[in-house]
């Protein structure tokens, strides 16, 4: 299962954007090419966000859910 | 014997807050204004000045003149805040003491986090900034014109928006429109963080020629190259570059242990009151609310605050919370601005850019002093 390799975790629950963004791209930023990272979050505007920072900068969205009013993504380095 | 209220800051909240606590509770509190400069800056005037639209003495108003008479002023820098023993340590020697503290300490610019910051950007974010900008401007002979982001938050968030739009003004006027290019640089997919803001000013950009670069958050400046690197891995090379500076709470609140890890206060999104300290409020840039870092917050926050401290000196129940509101102009250039407003419970709005707005903020820059300052205004 790819969740299990998740190497890195950050929350930003209850920041808004794009204090989310910005802070899991200085994140990503400091992983090894293939490290997973798990970002939790609460601002509904993440969803958008992330998923077009992801096609923009080739880092892959693995995974999206939404349990309990918080947003879970896991993002993979490119 | 009276309460001790003392205020650190004299921007717009602690002003506010320092008036309305002394005009509410008269002889029942000894209020003290504690400032390192006494002379009282309105900010969102610096975008005016660097783009040769005001003057910088505008700008500024001896604090003395904003505070009612019974608020005590002080020309002092507070190094150290001791919470326990309530007690504030001043750079010129000595100590006060104080029952209750509102913490207005505001933003600092920490301009050096950025590599090749200092050396090859300019910003509009103090008064020294926006005149090398305008001086820059001045004289500037046409080429690619960058405008990024390089830390959040920040203060005044349409800024960067408003700077492009009015921009693309100045270099028409200046006859220099045709041989320059102008890129907005933004840390998201959109060219402002509120979604419905964004799909206003979109189309302008587009419009007049703006370019809009997306998620670039700025890394570092490579001055001898002319060239913004984002930590996504981009470049993008410069004839003028300005950026947003990256922004900290006060020296004295990190110093006193007393904000997050980036020294904003943590606070209670109603009360303002310090999450761990009971006698102690924030007021505007100073806090760790995830709402705009903006004048018009302080503005708002104050009277909550001063009502807080009110309620608590006399025994009563507070009558005002916060509700989260904000309201901000944003210039779109040509005569024509429109405003971003919302609070907790209520998502922003955006109406149509008109002249109506672009009177309304000027209105508002000319009427500042006499209105605000005093918390004449709600």
């Amino acid at each position: 299962m790819e969740t299990l390799s998740i190497t890195r975790r950050l929350d930003v629950k209850g920041f808004n954007c794009p204090i989310p963004i910005v802070k899991t791209a200085i994140q990503m930023k400091q992983m090894a090419s293939g490290e997973m990272l798990e970002v939790l979050a609460t601002d509904p505007g993440s969803v958008p966000d992330f998923n077009a920072w992801s096609k923009t900068t080739g880092n892959a969205l693995v995974e999206q859910t939404l349990e309990g009013g918080i947003y879970r993504f896991i993002l993979k380095k490119r | 014997m009276p309460s001790q209220v003392i205020v650190l800051g004299g921007g717009v909240g602690g002003t506010i807050a320092a008036n309305l606590v002394s005009k509410e509770l008269g002889a029942a509190a000894k209020v003290t204004l504690i400032d390192p400069v006494g002379m009282h800056v309105y900010q969102p005037g610096f975008l005016y000045v660097a783009l040769g639209q005001a003057n910088g003495r505008w700008l500024a108003q001896d604090e003395r003149r904003l505070l009612r008479d019974e608020v005590q002023l002080v020309i002092d820098r507070a190094v150290k805040i001791d919470p326990e023993n309530r007690s504030i340590e001043l750079a010129r020697g000595g100590s006060i003491g104080y029952d209750y503290l509102v913490l207005a300490t505001g933003a600092r610019l920490a301009r050096e986090e950025i590599p090749g910051l200092v050396e090859g950007a300019h910003d509009f974010y103090s008064l020294e900034g926006a005149i090398r900008l305008r001086e820059a401007l001045r004289t500037f002979p046409g080429g690619r014109i960058v405008m990024g982001v390089a830390g959040i938050p920040y203060k005044c968030p349409p800024a960067p928006v408003e700077f492009v739009f009015m921009l693309e003004e100045f270099l028409r006027k200046r006859g220099i429109r045709e041989k320059s290019a102008i890129t907005l640089a933004s840390p998201l997919n959109r060219a402002f963080t509120i979604e419905a803001t964004s799909k206003l000013v979109q189309p302008i950009l587009e419009e007049r020629g703006i370019e809009l670069g997306t998620f670039f958050n700025v890394e570092a400046v490579m001055p001898d190259k002319k060239v913004v690197t984002s930590i996504e891995g981009e470049e993008l090379p410069y004839d003028l570059l300005v950026l947003v500076p990256p922004h900290r709470g006060a020296q004295v609140i990190e110093d006193s242990g007393l904000g997050d890890e980036r020294g904003w206060v943590p606070v209670s999104r109603a009360t303002l009151q310090h999450e761990k300290f009971d006698t102690i409020f924030a007021i505007g840039d100073a806090t760790n609310l995830p709402i705009s870092k903006s004048g018009s917050t302080a503005h708002f926050e104050a009277p909550v605050v001063a009502s807080q401290i009110a309620a608590r000196i006399r025994g009563t129940a507070a009558k005002e919370n916060y509700g989260g509101r904000v309201m901000c102009f944003l210039e779109t250039g040509h005569h024509q601005a429109t405003t971003i407003r919302f609070d907790y419970q209520h998502p922003p709005v955006s109406p149509q850019p008109s002249l109506q707005w672009h009177v309304a903020k000027w209105a508002f820059n000319r009427l500042y002093w006499q209105t605000v300052p005093q918390g004449r205004v709600a």
